[in-house]
């Protein structure tokens, strides 16, 4: 029987075998290819005959002291934050109300498909909609704006770096917050009555019960969607090339369209846009590192470290 | 009880607020969609559509560069094949590491996990280059066979897998004489239709969406997907003709909208399923 067992092992290889040459020639190659070519003189349409500069840092040190890449990774940076907190913030009241154990709201099921909607609508479609809704003199906005009396005359939004900003992040925010609110009710939902129970016959308000208990027990859903957040708003094309392509006075370029410029947008500097491309990785790598480091589960750790200790007691008494 | 009525004041107006905030932009794009250029410069929204759909559509339809049909039939070809590569190849790699017990399978999983988060636009620069080297750009096939290695789907399936796969289904295929692709086909696949099916959604739709790799690749306007097509209503063509552009953006996205009310139980239920990922 144990020689049976052993023969079928090699089948977890043979069916492994479609995954792992697919990701090494989809993906592991094209990221070595990436930073190889970050390294060379790779430019012009259509060329792909390469040699390595004399100096091989010099397009990572040409993109990080541009100035037009520096902004384009604060933008990124700005963008993401102003459409993350009040993400995070109205998800999680969201949450907590969809998962009250006093008051169970009627219509849940109808709310949450309306509220994850644009979540799956194309956001090249969504970025010229805000586009044509925003439009100046006569766009949609400003016609409500002006009737309700806010303003006065027609605003040029699209003109503005701070308003086509906040459109973009708000854009971001309002595709996204029904995501998270649906993960966070999820990892509600998962964790145990017990507590909440407990909680209740210690005379725990909903508040409470909330900050308490809720939050600290979502810690690790918390820590998934930020970096999934990141990882996604680092990356942010879509809508900042489309909405206004990257304008005004590049208020809205962020890394990735600052990558694609430089790559497919007349110039054709491959090798610039692929160090770009690495500094990119390497952002996100550190800071989902960092995020882990930080948010790690302390309490665990404090276990697995005592469990040893009694481990190692219990060998030495056996000694 | 007082507290209660005042969380019944707040959350559902809140609520309904919100919901109006989701549909309202689409809305408005759906009517501007049937009304005339001059009907949209005078009053800039109405709740109301209009009777200009077929003005707009000849508008649309005549001589300009987008084109709905081409950009739905090349998206829906790439998104189905995509799909299916996904979820089979997903499924096969998750029976992999979960149906037998082999040296790397532990390690296997562990790579799995930690390339899981790779974003591949980072990678987009070098992925061009391989493909233009050997000919590929303007080929729906490097928009689809990637797919085979999709690391996040192999982790939902293996999850699934691991809580629903009972040895011993796979030992009686063994003792009927089945072979093990056989089993795999004929036994596991139907076991993970509930898995698959929530997947396939998602695959299709984040495929059917996106728009950096395509944009890169595709450079025949013949080979234009929708969100490329949607990409040229920037252009200066279109400028003068709102009501032709809502038309065009409404048409870009009403099969999802279709799909999204028709499946939007599982596709909820989906969301939350992945949401539970440690």
């Amino acid at each position: 029987m144990r020689r049976k067992v052993d023969n079928y092992a090699k089948y977890g290889y043979i069916f492994s075998i479609p995954f792992v040459v697919a990701f090494l020639f989809f993906s592991l190659y094209p990221l070595i290819y990436t930073t190889v070519i970050g390294f060379t003189d790779l430019q012009g349409l259509g060329k792909s005959s390469f040699s390595f500069l004399s100096n091989p840092f010099e397009n990572f040190q040409i993109v990080l002291t541009a100035p037009t890449f520096q902004s384009s990774v604060r933008n990124t940076f700005v963008i993401w934050i102003i459409n993350f907190i009040p993400q995070i913030l109205l998800a999680l009241l969201l949450t907590a109300w969809f998962t009250s154990r006093r008051y169970r709201i009627r219509g849940q099921g109808a709310f949450k498909v309306m509220l994850y909607m644009p979540n799956i609508i194309t956001a090249a479609t969504i970025a010229i909609l805000f586009n044509v809704l925003f439009m100046h003199p006569t766009g949609v906005v400003n016609h409500i704006l002006q009737t309700v009396g806010i303003l006065e005359s027609s605003f040029n939004f699209i003109n503005s770096m701070l308003a086509s900003q906040l459109i973009i992040a708000f854009i971001q925010f309002w595709m996204w917050y029904g995501y998270t609110m649906l993960i966070l009710i999820s990892g509600v939902l998962g964790m145990s009555p017990d507590m909440f129970e407990a909680a209740d016959i210690d005379g725990a308000s909903g508040f409470q019960a909330f900050f308490f208990i809720t939050l600290p027990n979502l810690r690790t859903i918390l820590l998934f969607t930020l970096v999934t957040s990141l990882i996604g708003g680092l990356n942010m094309f879509d809508i900042p090339r489309l909405f206004n392509n990257g304008g005004p006075d590049n208020a809205t370029t962020t890394a990735s369209v600052f990558i694609f410029r430089q790559a497919f947008a007349g110039s054709y500097m491959y090798n610039r846009a692929a160090a770009a491309s690495i500094v990119m990785f390497v952002i996100i790598a550190l800071l989902s590192a960092i995020l882990f480091y930080f948010m790690r589960d302390k309490e665990a750790i404090r276990l697995k470290k005592e469990e040893k200790l009694e481990r190692q007691a219990a060998r030495e008494a056996v000694k | 009880m007082k507290s209660t009525r005042i969380f019944k004041i707040i959350i559902y107006p809140i609520c309904v607020l919100l919901s109006v905030m989701s549909i309202l932009p689409f809305w408005v794009m759906f009517m501007n969609g049937t009304r005339s250029t001059p009907e949209i410069q005078r009053q800039a929204f109405s709740m109301l559509p209009s009777v200009h759909l077929f003005d707009n559509l000849n508008i649309l339809l005549v001589g300009k560069s987008f084109d709905p049909w081409i950009g739905f039939v090349n998206s829906l070809t790439i998104s189905t094949f995509a799909t299916l590569c996904a979820v089979y190849f997903s499924s096969l790699t998750a029976y992999a590491l979960v149906a037998y017990r082999w040296k790397a399978q532990k390690a296997f999983f562990a790579f799995i996990l930690a390339v899981m988060m790779i974003p591949a636009q980072v990678t987009t620069i070098g992925f061009y280059q391989f493909m233009w080297s050997i000919g590929m750009t303007n080929s729906f096939l490097p928009l689809i066979i990637p797919a085979v290695a999709s690391p996040a789907i192999v982790f939902f399936m293996r999850q699934y897998l691991y809580a629903t796969l009972s040895i011993d289904i796979v030992n009686s295929g063994r003792i009927d004489g089945a072979g093990e692709f056989h089993i795999f086909n004929a036994i596991i696949i139907p076991i993970m239709k509930p898995a698959i099916a929530t997947q396939a959604i998602f695959v299709f739709v984040a495929t059917w969406n996106n728009f950096f790799l395509p944009l890169v690749l595709l450079t025949d306007s013949k080979k234009y997907t929708m969100p490329i097509m949607v990409s040229l209503l920037r252009g200066d063509t279109y400028r003068t003709e709102f009501g032709t552009v809502y038309l065009a953006l409404s048409l870009s996205v009403l099969p999802l909208f279709v799909m999204y009310f028709t499946l939007s139980r599982y596709i909820i239920a989906g969301v939350a399923l992945g949401g539970v990922k440690e």
